[in-house]
Parts: structure tokens; sequence; C-alpha cells
């Protein structure tokens, strides 16, 4: 029997980066010799409005092609759609839910609909804007993504992703040590309730 | 010696046109094939590729600039999708009446209305009776080896067909996935230089495209054309074999999956294939006899090929991801109802069409298909022969 792949599933608003950040992770458990698929599901695209991203990350190649509704993880990217998207639909309780926000995880936990795993919060927004000097939360919360789920070794994942930043901003240099201090911060910091 | 890496279908398609370096695009984009315009421009820009890309105002005048470039004797590609492939229309016959194999990478959308720009396969089965040959994809990576194939197909000289490459919109153009890539080299040698016999700039012996068909003329041409889509299917499996000799992936008009002792089988296209197959793995384990039959070509259709193929299952559904308000199933349905005709013996069918617009289709859908088919065996009805599914209500 095939072993199943983890499932995660991200939500975010149009314009944020949550399928940047999507592409990321499945660049980076590929990187890691994995199976992957990362997809956007698209609806009528604009800017603020909810998106979701999925990623599948397994050992064989995966060919369910399908959205996913019963994921693993789900990673939310805005703290602002816990009022108005039901994240956690699905969610299995063995997994986790990494949210983007300055508050802890028991603080947000009764937002959640009575979900009973794991609850991780990470001030995404604080650490991109004391590393990058702007707010892009991708980096913080696929760091903080692999580290809650573990789907890539983090040592190789840390590995693989300056040698990305190396090769994609060849260009300017600066942003390399600000990627990584995000990424390394947002590893360290992450609180899980 | 292949290459390992994570593409888009788009990103594929745009790849293998990289390798190709095809001597003119007709570009314009619609969503959601206009990545593959947008990263060929780049090859453009960087100087990787030699090609004329021609912007134009419109998908009427992108095919014009490929049927124009494809007289003239030249290698023509373009990329479309849904209302773009539908104001193609009327040139999608002047390209396959005039013989000219222009490559069109299709990238499956519904058509308006409601306006929507997810997948379903309306754009291309729409024009399935233009004579174009038609190949579907699973994934990314069957969307990159489909277009490699797709040249030395239509350029044949027993054949001279315009190919459509297609894969679902969004589903697999927009997914990135794991997939394994050629050496250009070996894409050079294995597509070849374009050598047409006849073109409009042979000086030597001047040639006239397009003119006017008089009874006396026309059927002829029509016959030249049907008998050219009979030959593809040699071709295309000549390709198909050459292709798996080259990577190891080898394709024919359709792949066969747990089917040999199925009682049960979808026949269905495209992405979805994969779904149903991890949906056949899961009842296989619990002992049922199911298999599913993923077609690839399209055009021309293999009907003897696949009767044999599924004539032993005692019930088939057939998907459709089209529908064609025939008020009695979709094309597929249609073409593998036609098929199963000449069998002596031959199994129960049932057509659904589904996945319109983007609604997505779930291994729990296709569980549900092979629970119908189930019901027909035991009671040796087919029911209603003619159904929907994953519609609310």
């Amino acid at each position: 029997m095939k072993k199943k792949p983890v499932e995660i599933r991200w939500h975010g608003r149009g314009g944020q980066g949550a399928k940047t950040a999507c592409l990321l992770l499945a660049d980076a458990a590929f990187s890691s010799g994995k199976y992957v698929q990362g997809f956007p599901e698209y609806g009528p695209e604009r800017m603020g409005a909810p998106i979701t991203a999925y990623n599948r990350i397994s050992d064989e190649r995966c060919t369910v092609h399908s959205n996913i509704y019963h994921p693993d993880y789900v990673v939310v990217v805005d703290e602002t759609l816990l009022a108005s998207v039901d994240v956690t639909h699905g969610l299995s309780e063995q997994g986790a839910i990494i949210i983007n926000t300055s508050r802890s995880p028991d603080e947000v936990r009764p937002l959640l609909g009575g979900y009973a795993g794991r609850v991780c919060t990470i001030d995404a927004r604080r650490i991109s804007e004391e590393t990058l000097g702007r707010n892009f939360p991708n980096t913080p919360m696929l760091a903080a993504a692999v580290k809650v789920s573990g789907v890539v070794e983090p040592g190789r994942f840390v590995a693989d992703m300056e040698a990305s930043f190396r090769h994609k901003f060849s260009h300017k240099p600066q942003v390399i040590d600000g990627n990584m201090n995000a990424l390394t911060k947002s590893m360290q910091e992450v609180k899980v309730g | 010696m292949a290459k390992r890496d994570r593409l888009s279908g788009n990103e594929a398609v745009a790849y293998a046109m990289r390798q190709i370096d095809p001597d003119v695009m007709g570009a314009f984009p619609i969503t959601p094939s206009t990545e593959i315009p947008q990263y060929f421009a780049q090859y453009v820009a960087d100087g990787l590729v030699h090609t004329e890309y021609v912007t134009v105002e419109s998908e009427h005048s992108s095919m014009s600039t490929c049927i124009g470039a494809a007289a003239a004797g030249a290698r023509a590609v373009t990329a479309t999708s849904s209302c773009g492939l539908a104001l193609m229309w009327e040139l999608l016959y002047v390209a396959a009446s005039y013989r000219l194999p222009v490559t069109l990478a299709c990238v499956n959308r519904a058509l308006t209305g409601p306006i929507n720009i997810n997948n379903d396969h309306s754009d291309s089965m729409g024009a399935r009776d233009t004579g174009w040959i038609q190949i579907y994809a699973e994934n990314n990576q069957e969307a990159y080896d489909n277009y490699l194939q797709a040249m030395p197909i239509g350029e044949n000289p027993a054949v001279r067909l315009p190919v459509m490459v297609c894969q679902d919109g969004f589903i697999t153009s927009h997914a990135v996935e794991n997939i394994e890539l050629c050496e250009d080299d070996e894409v050079k040698a294995f597509v070849g230089e374009y050598q047409p016999e006849q073109y409009l700039l042979k000086h030597e012996n001047p040639l006239a495209v397009g003119p006017y068909g008089v009874s006396p003329y026309y059927m002829e041409a029509k016959v030249g054309q049907a008998e050219a889509m009979k030959t593809a299917k040699a071709v295309i499996l000549e390709i198909g074999r050459r292709f798996g000799e080259m990577t190891g992936r080898f394709y024919g008009f359709f792949e066969s999956y747990r089917l040999e002792d199925a009682e049960a089988a979808v026949v269905l296209i495209g992405s979805s294939a994969g779904t149903a197959r991890a949906c056949v793995d899961e009842l296989r384990a619990q002992g049922k006899r199911v298999g599913m039959l993923k077609l690839r070509v399209f055009r021309p259709f293999p009907f003897e090929e696949l009767a044999a193929a599924l004539s032993h299952c005692r019930a088939v559904a057939i998907l459709d991801k089209c529908e064609s308000f025939s008020a009695a199933g979709g094309p597929l349905g249609a073409e593998v109802r036609a098929a199963l005709y000449g069998c002596r013996e031959r199994p129960l069918a049932v057509n659904y069409v589904y996945g319109l617009g983007g609604r997505d289709f779930r291994v729990e859908d296709c569980t549900q298909i092979f629970r119908a088919l189930e019901e027909c065996i035991r009671t040796g009805e087919t029911g209603a022969p003619y159904r929907h599914i994953g519609q609310r209500g």
C-alpha cells in the first residue's frame, strides 16, 4: 500500500504571496529528493481576496489531481481570514495549523471552531519587518511550515534555501542575509501550543 | 541523459518550445495559456531561440500568422485557451485543409457562459471536427512529452496535419510537479529539421495555397484529409515508440491501467485520469476488479484498439469533461459507444459529464462512479445512460 503524501493547504489573500510560498515549499521539498505538487486554486483573482494553494509531498509520485480536503497541515498567511474562512475544515487533528499572528497559540485557539490539534503561531510580519524592512510574510511562513511539519529536514532546508537565494538574488546580494535571517528567526520563534 | 526538474505544465511546454526553436510563434495571451508565450518571450529576449516572435492583436491573427508562416515553409507554433481557440475557429479549418502542420498548445479551459477561467474540455472538444490531430496530457510530464512528439507526427509527409497538444488549465498548467527533461541535443535530433516538400516560396516549384475549391475538386481535398488522419494512426504509434526508446516513456493511443482483468472500467481524458488511477488502486486493494482507460489521442480516434481493450469489461463509465448538449451525452461518450457497437460482446456503457468549469473531480467521485457500475453489473441494467456528477442539488 502506498504511503499517503503529506498534504498542506495555504490560506492567504491575493497579492500576499501564499502561492509563492507554496511553490517555494515545493521547490525545497524537490531539492531534498521528494515528489512534489504545488498548485493554486484560482477564482476571480483580485488583490486582497481570499486565495487557497496546496502542496502534496511524498516519496513516490502522487497522481491525484484534486484539491485537498483533508490536509495534514494548514498555513494561514493572513490572520484576518480566521473571521471569514473555515481554515480548519477537514484538518487532521494529528497535524497542525500555523498562523501568522502576534498572538499566542492559546489566544487564537478559541477562534478555530474547536480544533483539537496543535496550534502554532509565528509573528511573520514583525520578523519580516525586522529582517527585510518590509512586510513580506512568505519566507518566515515557509520556514515555520517546514519546522512544524518536518516535510523537509530543517538543516537541509536552510542550506538549500541559502543556495536558492544566492542564485535568485545574485544581482542584489544585500537581500540574501535578510531572507536567511527571516528564515532562521522564524524557525526559532514559532510557538507550538 | 535525462535532467530531473520541477516545472508547471506551462513551463514544461515553453521549455520544449525552446529546445525545438521553431521558426515562428504567433503570440496572443489568454488565461490559462498566457504563461507559454510569456516564458517563451523571455527565451527570445535572452537570445536562446531564433524564433520570429509575432505579437498580434487576436487569436484569429495568431493562427493566421502560423498559417502564413507554415505555408511559406516555416515551422510555426502558437498557444491558446477557451474563447481564444473559439476565435481561431475558421482558421483551424484553414490550417488543416491547407495541410499545414502547425503546432498549437491548447491549455483547456471552459467556454462562456457564465464566464469562467477554469478547466474543462469544451474548447478543444468543440474543435474536434476541424481536422486537427488532438493529443491530451495527464500531467506536466505528458504535456512536455506530447509536445516533443507533435512535430514528428504532424510534419510526416504522409500526414501533414496540424497538431493540438492539450493539457488541463490550472490543474496541469499551473501545478508544479517533478518532471524529467531531455537534453537539448536529444530533442533536436528527435524532432529534426522541418523540410517540407512543397511550400509557397519554393521558386523551382511555385505553389498556390488556398485557391477556391469548386465542387469537382472540393471533395477530393476532404477525402485527402480523411486519409491523412487514418495514416496518422501508424505514425503516432511509431513516434510514441521512438520517443520511448529515447526516454523510457512509451506512448500509444491510450493507457490501460489494471484493465486486463477488470469487470468495471472508467474511460477518461486528462488530469482526472491520475485521480482515477488512485481510486482504482484503492478499490483493487479491497479486491474489486476495476480498471481505467486514459485516452491520449482523440483525433484520430482509435476505434478498433479501444473496443478491443474494453470489450471484456461488463460495464464501463465514459467520462466527458465537456457538455455537448446532444441530450444524450458528451463527445467521448458518443465515440466510445460507437467503437463498442462493433463488438460481438460488449459492456454496458454509461456516460457521465463531470468537472465543468473547474468543478473538482475527487477520488470519492470516481468511487461513486465505480459503485454505480457495480450496480449495473448486478442488475444487468444500464439505467440512465447519460448522467452528470459533481453538481449541487
